[in-house]
């Protein structure tokens, strides 16, 4: 259905979908290649809203480098908000994002900015022992960005996660 | 080279109304000021186009764009002047006020679309002294404001020309000749002018009825008005429809734009913890 190029129905599908949850991770990462690229971006979508650990290589690419913005910020809002599960590769993937979320900090788009900016709030709060990095890095947006809206946001992360 | 309707940005506007192009950087402000004499016009064209997006701060790139304002070697078979509207509607975005002069002479030019550009660009660059010679643009309220026979315009810019009043005319002297002028365009037959007229009398008086007709447009039966009326309530910052635009029918990056332009209008008086702002925030971020 994600193909059809409804948007409604596309729209139905993925709520359908983030209500599956884990069970709709493994069929969507599988099926990925398959779909046209309007396909692809509701699958994102998806996978970003369920955010399960699984997805993490496939945001990450997202979230830096697809063509539409609005699958970008779909994807980086997800990055930060990866249910994490305890096991010993935690700590590398939760570095991982931290560093994709920091780049898409500094993107030129300031809709990309603001999302990795709700993205490493979101991340702080999964992850105590990132608090410390992301709020010196957003305490440098704060007081560098260009954009009212992009300090206001790393303003409110900061106030967010510092105790 | 054909008449048609072209949006502010040169006919070439981000498909997502959230993005700041980027890209189309391979020219130099030197290079594009030499282009704007190119033998050929399609590449003056371009570079007219390319000035107004990067070159910001420039003195020599508005010094040129004030030149191709005269331009007469780029015509269309209808009289049109493109390069005199690519130029007019870069100077609006590179906020020189040497600008406002030339412009205002542009608004009696006789191609619709330099008057509209410089209507425009008059708005942006914020110098109330051009309102003197936008009013009489409005004169003959609505029954003079109709469409040109065979032409797909009116017989002035009106929707730009209520812009620009609602940026330039609060606070300036001719303040209560303005809402005279655009408060008779509220029951004007097209939804654009209407929704125009609204967003200047809002700007004018601060009243939340104008305010409010922007609201009630959201539930537009055909999108391009809902997005019309979110564009129109970030640009002048009325934070009682915050929750109106979240919920409107239309693509979130819409919504995501027209909640920046309450935030950053908000931010002007307020703290970024301020109450108003944490919620415009938590808005926004769920329409990531």
């Amino acid at each position: 259905m994600l193909g059809y190029n409804n948007p409604a129905a596309a729209a139905v599908a993925v709520r359908g979908l983030i209500q599956l949850g884990e069970a709709s991770v493994l069929p969507l990462l599988q099926s990925l290649d398959e779909y046209n690229y309007g396909a692809r971006a509701y699958a994102i979508r998806a996978l970003a809203a369920i955010a399960d650990p699984r997805a993490l290589e496939v945001l990450v690419a997202a979230a830096e480098t697809d063509f539409a913005p609005s699958v970008r910020r779909a994807a980086t809002k997800g990055l930060g908000q990866i249910r994490w599960q305890a096991n010993a590769a935690v700590v590398s993937a939760q570095q991982r994002v931290l560093h994709s979320l920091v780049t898409i900090a500094h993107d030129a788009d300031w809709s990309l900015r603001y999302a990795a900016i709700a993205g490493l709030q979101a991340l702080g709060t999964a992850a105590a022992d990132l608090v410390p990095a992301i709020v010196e890095q957003c305490r440098l947006i704060q007081a560098s960005d260009g954009d009212v809206v992009v300090q206001a946001r790393a303003t409110l992360a900061v106030i967010t996660l510092s105790p | 080279m054909v008449e048609h309707y072209q949006s502010s940005d040169a006919g070439l506007p981000p498909a997502d109304p959230t993005t700041e192009g980027t890209d189309e950087q391979s020219l130099t402000v030197e290079a594009a000021i030499a282009q704007l004499t190119h033998p050929d016009l399609s590449l003056r064209y371009y570079a007219a186009w390319w000035l107004g997006k990067f070159a910001a701060g420039n003195p020599a790139a508005v010094e040129a764009l004030m030149a191709a304002l005269a331009d007469e070697s780029d015509r269309t078979e209808l009289g049109g002047y493109p390069l005199r509207r690519n130029a007019a509607r870069a100077l609006g975005k590179l906020g020189d006020r040497r600008a406002v002069l030339p412009l205002v002479q542009c608004l009696e030019s006789d191609d619709f679309y330099v008057r509209e550009a410089a209507a425009q660009s008059l708005g942006m660059l914020g110098d109330p002294s051009s309102v003197p010679a936008l009013l009489p643009l409005l004169a003959g309220g609505v029954a003079a404001a109709q469409r040109v026979p065979g032409r797909p315009h009116l017989a002035q810019p009106c929707e730009a020309v209520l812009e620009a009043l609602g940026n330039l005319a609060p606070g300036s002297p001719q303040q209560a000749a303005a809402i005279a002028f655009v408060e008779p365009f509220l029951t004007h037959s097209l939804p654009r002018v209407q929704y125009a007229a609204a967003r200047a009398m809002y700007q004018l008086t601060q009243s939340s009825l104008y305010g409010d007709r922007l609201v009630q447009a959201l539930q537009s039966e055909d999108i391009n008005l809902r997005r019309a009326a979110l564009s129109d309530l970030g640009a002048v910052g009325y934070l009682p429809a915050a929750a109106a635009i979240a919920q409107a029918a239309t693509e979130n990056s819409f919504k995501l734009f027209s909640l920046k332009g309450l935030l950053r209008h908000h931010l002007h008086d307020h703290d970024a913890h301020s109450k108003d702002a944490i919620h415009l925030m938590s808005l926004m971020d769920q329409l990531l």
